[in-house]
């Protein structure tokens, strides 16, 4: 299987990591993600002003891009996904906001790109018993928090490909890779999000509250697949012992990262020396 | 103090322009509550979400619009959700934060963010961060 | 018309609506085939504890009208049936009505009880709302009228695996009848009273409240059977996790009610009145336990309703909260309650040990083949539609069938039972038509 992919400007970054991981395990899965000749930064955030015209238009130039690849996009990047699947919902169902923005971008989009996030991938296409099959070091004894933050979740009838209030594809593809996902709460709670920028001390509450609730049911890892979540839970921990006296930090992991460990790559490239919670111990313990 | 309602007053400029913007009727929101309290940022806000909505409602938008609230938003969606009228307050809340934005100038100053701390941001922060925070 | 009319009336679902309807009629002189789809008798309110705003015991007087309604020789019982067909007209219906396989003979079972004892096969009650066991063989509960009980295939081991049949052997009558076949009765009836009554809305839809998730979350209805003295607990209020006495209780109103957007639009009507009798009757039980209701709008427009609420308020120091609850999960063995108090402008987390969620009421499962077989109108939700709402409440469109009780919509047991009547008088109506012509000619 080969699909069209959008990496997105933060996993060409920031979270290079992320990528590197999920691209060589989609390899080794028999699936190929063939990067988007040509794109650019969605935007970040889906505009929500009724008549932001102009923020639609760097999702729709990357939906045109995907469009000369064939019908479907991967996206990795959850805060991209939001943003491009809801763009592409717009255009779909109002025809002038179509026109305007190909009217914009000079070009023709004709609103057949299905959008998917890789995970959904990972569950539909690839399959999680097709995963299981072909892990080669399973993560036994692994105790993990799947965490989804709200961008692959919210608003349910526009993006939801899981149940938006019990959400378990991840603890699902954890499970198949041999970890044990734990029972918690706080799966779906938001971490903040941008309030980073301008409220450190917003985000550090709410990034304890899912951290905490996180360790407080036994896990030892923290699981994402959102970039701007696994930044703020992992940065946050720096001085949450100082709000927080007994604190102890734990590690926050993309699921590609796991993918790739419990698939038997090479892990060189993973980004653990970007993680402010060092990884490595953990995963070494694990032999 | 005693709130003077009259037609004027709850059908103001800054009350049309709000739904205008947000796409959303405000009057379709029967104040239960329901987004304050699953909200995950009112903790830090001085308003509740469903009390911006109703404030709004009396035609009292100078008070949300001194508000910190809508910059604490963080457009998780919790609320539109579970809203039980579909209220998508995440909309509300930007339209409020256009219209400061536009009286009042930007809410953010990147020269305030420490460099190290501007380098160390995943590029979406950022993005996002002043999408949501400047005109 | 060629023949006389038939003055006898098929009457579909044995709930309090179902069985007042059958007694007015019956006790005026005529026959009723009454069908119901359980084994026995009573409908939701044979799952009650206590009525508001009387606090009458339910059970207490239910008894007496399920007892006069099995014995009554006006009324042929039909339970454990449905109707599967109906052709005619006003004056001569001609129904046929199935009657599942109950494995058990009941013109010789005494109702003594001794095989319920003996089934070795426990499984979970629907009658008890999931939180109490019954048997494979099994009547809904010891009041149960007729109290003969039946085999659920499904969860019989003999079915199963061809072995047990530990009932047979300790039945003292020989009643077991494991070739018994599923029977087909033809009835003639001049006129059709539909009382399917109502379900409660499926809580699995409301992920953010935990349903099914959390044990110690549970429906109205459960509470109900908490309450009553034949309950699973004897009438203790314990929590289904650990059998511990809750000391902090949570009601939450309008789950799935008076939500266009994700659920259904309409008020329930009668849960703002249960909530504050289960709250009232709750702190009868746990003097030193604290009860709190979230609340959007208090609906306690009947005789005696807001001063029953009122009470729930002043003398059983319930705590009322303003606000919907958003989110209700399990953690540190407490069931955490997100809720807001919007008079206050806080928002507000209980740790709770209970939560009772107060569920839209629907139509009957079902119901929709009801309206089908006989061709009757019902509304976007489902719920049966009357001729006209205003003056002919409970007429329908077809010449002969009519409608009593919570088939129509949320209804309480004051107004279902009124209701009832108003249908029994339409075709006790229409029998006195038919008699007075019969006699003129
Ligand atoms: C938690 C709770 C507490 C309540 N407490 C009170 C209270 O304190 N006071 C009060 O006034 N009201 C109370 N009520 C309301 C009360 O339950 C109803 O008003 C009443 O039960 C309605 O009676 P009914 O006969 O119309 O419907 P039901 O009780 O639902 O009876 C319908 C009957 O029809 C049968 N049936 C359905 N479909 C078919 C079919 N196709 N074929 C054959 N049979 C069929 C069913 O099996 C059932 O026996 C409460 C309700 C709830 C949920
Ligand atoms: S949840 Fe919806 S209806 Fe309820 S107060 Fe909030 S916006 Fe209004
Ligand atoms: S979208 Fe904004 S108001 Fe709504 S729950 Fe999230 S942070 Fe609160
Ligand atoms: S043991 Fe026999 S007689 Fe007694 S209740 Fe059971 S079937 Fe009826
Ligand atoms: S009766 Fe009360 S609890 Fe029930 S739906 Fe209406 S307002 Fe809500």
């Amino acid at each position: 299987m080969r699909i069209a992919y959008f990496p997105g400007c933060t996993l060409n970054t920031t979270a290079k990591g992320f990528d590197n991981a999920l691209r060589a395990s989609f390899a080794a899965l028999g699936a190929e993600l063939v990067e988007l000749p040509e794109w650019n930064c969605c935007g970040a955030t889906f505009p929500l002003l009724v008549d932001n015209m102009l923020d639609l238009v760097a999702p729709t130039r990357v939906l045109l891009a995907a469009q000369r690849q064939g019908d479907r996009l991967a996206v990795a990047c959850t805060m991209c996904y939001n943003v491009i699947r809801r763009t592409n919902n717009r255009l779909r169902s109002d025809a002038d906001a179509l026109e305007k923005l190909n009217y914009f971008i000079e070009a023709e989009y004709r609103g057949g790109v299905e959008v998917l996030d890789v995970l959904q991938i990972l569950r539909d296409d690839v399959g999680f018993e097709a995963v299981q099959a072909a892990v080669k070091k399973p993560l036994t004894g692994l105790k993990v928090a799947a965490y989804y933050g709200c961008m692959v979740l919210r608003p349910p009838t526009e993006v939801a490909y899981d149940d938006p209030e019990n959400p378990h594809a991840l603890d699902d593809l954890l499970r198949a890779l041999g970890a044990e996902p734990v029972e918690w709460p706080h799966k779906a709670e938001c971490c903040g999000a941008y309030l980073a920028v301008k409220s450190k001390e917003a985000t550090a509450e709410m990034s304890y509250r899912i951290l905490s609730s996180a360790q407080r049911a036994g896990a030892q890892a923290v699981v994402t697949n959102c970039p701007l979540c696994q930044f703020n839970l992992d940065k946050q921990q720096l001085d949450m012992g100082r709000r927080h006296g007994g604190y102890q930090p734990v590690p926050v992991l993309y699921f590609s990262q796991l993918l790739g460990v419990a698939l038997g790559l090479d892990t060189a490239d993973f980004g653990w020396e970007r993680h402010y919670v060092d990884v490595r111990p953990l995963l070494e313990s694990l032999g | 103090m005693r709130v003077k309602l009259s037609a004027m007053r709850v059908r103001n400029d800054l009350v049309r322009r709000i739904e205008e913007l947000s796409g959303q009727d405000l009057l379709a929101c029967y104040q239960c509550g329901k987004c304050s309290a699953g909200c995950p940022a009112a903790f830090a806000m001085d308003l509740l979400p469903s009390q911006v909505i109703r404030l709004v409602q009396l035609g009292l938008v100078e008070e949300v619009l001194n508000a910190k609230t809508p910059w604490f938003c963080a457009a998780c969606q919790t609320c539109y959700a579970r809203c039980p009228k579909g209220v998508d307050l995440s909309r509300i809340m930007e339209a409020i934060r256009e219209i400061a934005l536009q009286e009042r100038g930007d809410y953010l100053v990147i020269e305030e963010i420490p460099a190290e701390e501007l380098a160390e941001f995943p590029q979406l922060a950022f993005i996002g961060g002043f999408r949501k925070y400047t005109a | 018309m060629a023949i006389a009319p038939i003055q006898r009336v098929l009457i579909i679902g044995a709930g309090i609506a179902g069985m007042q309807a059958a007694l007015d009629i019956a006790n005026a002189g005529y026959e009723v085939v009454l069908v119901e789809r359980e084994p026995s008798i009573g409908g939701r309110m044979a799952q009650l504890s206590e009525t508001f705003p009387t606090l009458d015991c339910a059970q207490c007087i239910l008894t007496p009208r399920t007892v006069e309604v099995g014995h009554h020789e006006h009324i042929r019982l039909r339970t454990y049936s449905e109707v599967e067909a109906v052709e005619g007209q006003l004056g001569d219906f001609r129904v046929r009505i199935r009657r599942r396989a109950a494995y058990v003979n009941w013109e010789v079972c005494t109702g003594c009880g001794l095989c319920q004892e003996k089934c070795p096969k426990k499984v979970i009650s629907d009658f008890e709302r999931g939180i109490g066991p019954r048997k494979a063989i099994y009547t809904l509960s010891p009041q149960a009228v007729p109290n003969k009980p039946v085999i659920d295939r499904q969860s019989c081991i003999y079915f199963e695996r061809g072995k047990c049949r530990a009932c047979e052997k300790f039945c003292p009558t020989g009643a077991i009848d494991f070739e018994q076949e599923d029977a087909i009765i033809e009835e003639r009836v001049g006129a059709i009273i539909v009382a399917t009554g109502y379900d409660l809305y499926p809580l699995s839809l409301l992920g953010e409240y935990g349903y099914g998730e959390v044990p110690d979350v549970i429906d109205s209805l459960a509470f109900e059977r908490l309450l009553s003295a034949s309950g699973p607990t004897a009438g203790q209020v314990r929590r289904p996790s650990d059998g511990a006495e809750p000391k902090e209780v949570v009601f939450i109103q309008c789950a799935g009610s008076r939500d266009p957007e994700l659920h259904k639009p309409y008020c329930s009507k009668i849960c703002c009145m249960y909530t504050a009798k289960h709250a009232m009757l709750y702190k009868h039980k746990v003097h030193d336990g604290q009860a709190y209701v979230f609340y959007i709008d208090i609906r306690s427009a009947g005789k005696r309703y807001e001063e029953f609420v009122q009470r729930a308020m002043e003398e059983e120091r319930v705590l009322y909260v303003r606000g919907k609850v958003s989110r209700v999960f399990r953690e540190n063995g407490k069931v955490m309650v997100w809720g807001t108090d919007t008079l206050s402008g806080q928002n507000v987390e209980v740790a709770a040990d209970l939560v009772v969620l107060a569920p839209a009421m629907v139509p009957k499962a079902g119901s929709d083949v009801v309206a089908e077989l006989l061709d009757l109108a019902t509304d976007e939700h489902g719920w049966f539609t009357a001729a006209e709402a205003n003056l002919q409440p409970v007429e329908t469109k077809r010449a002969g069938v009519f409608l009593a009780g919570a088939a129509v919509g949320p209804m309480d047991i004051p107004e279902t039972v009124a209701q009832a009547s108003g249908a029994a008088a339409q075709v006790l109506s229409l029998f006195a038509q038919w008699a007075e012509r019969n006699g003129n000619a």
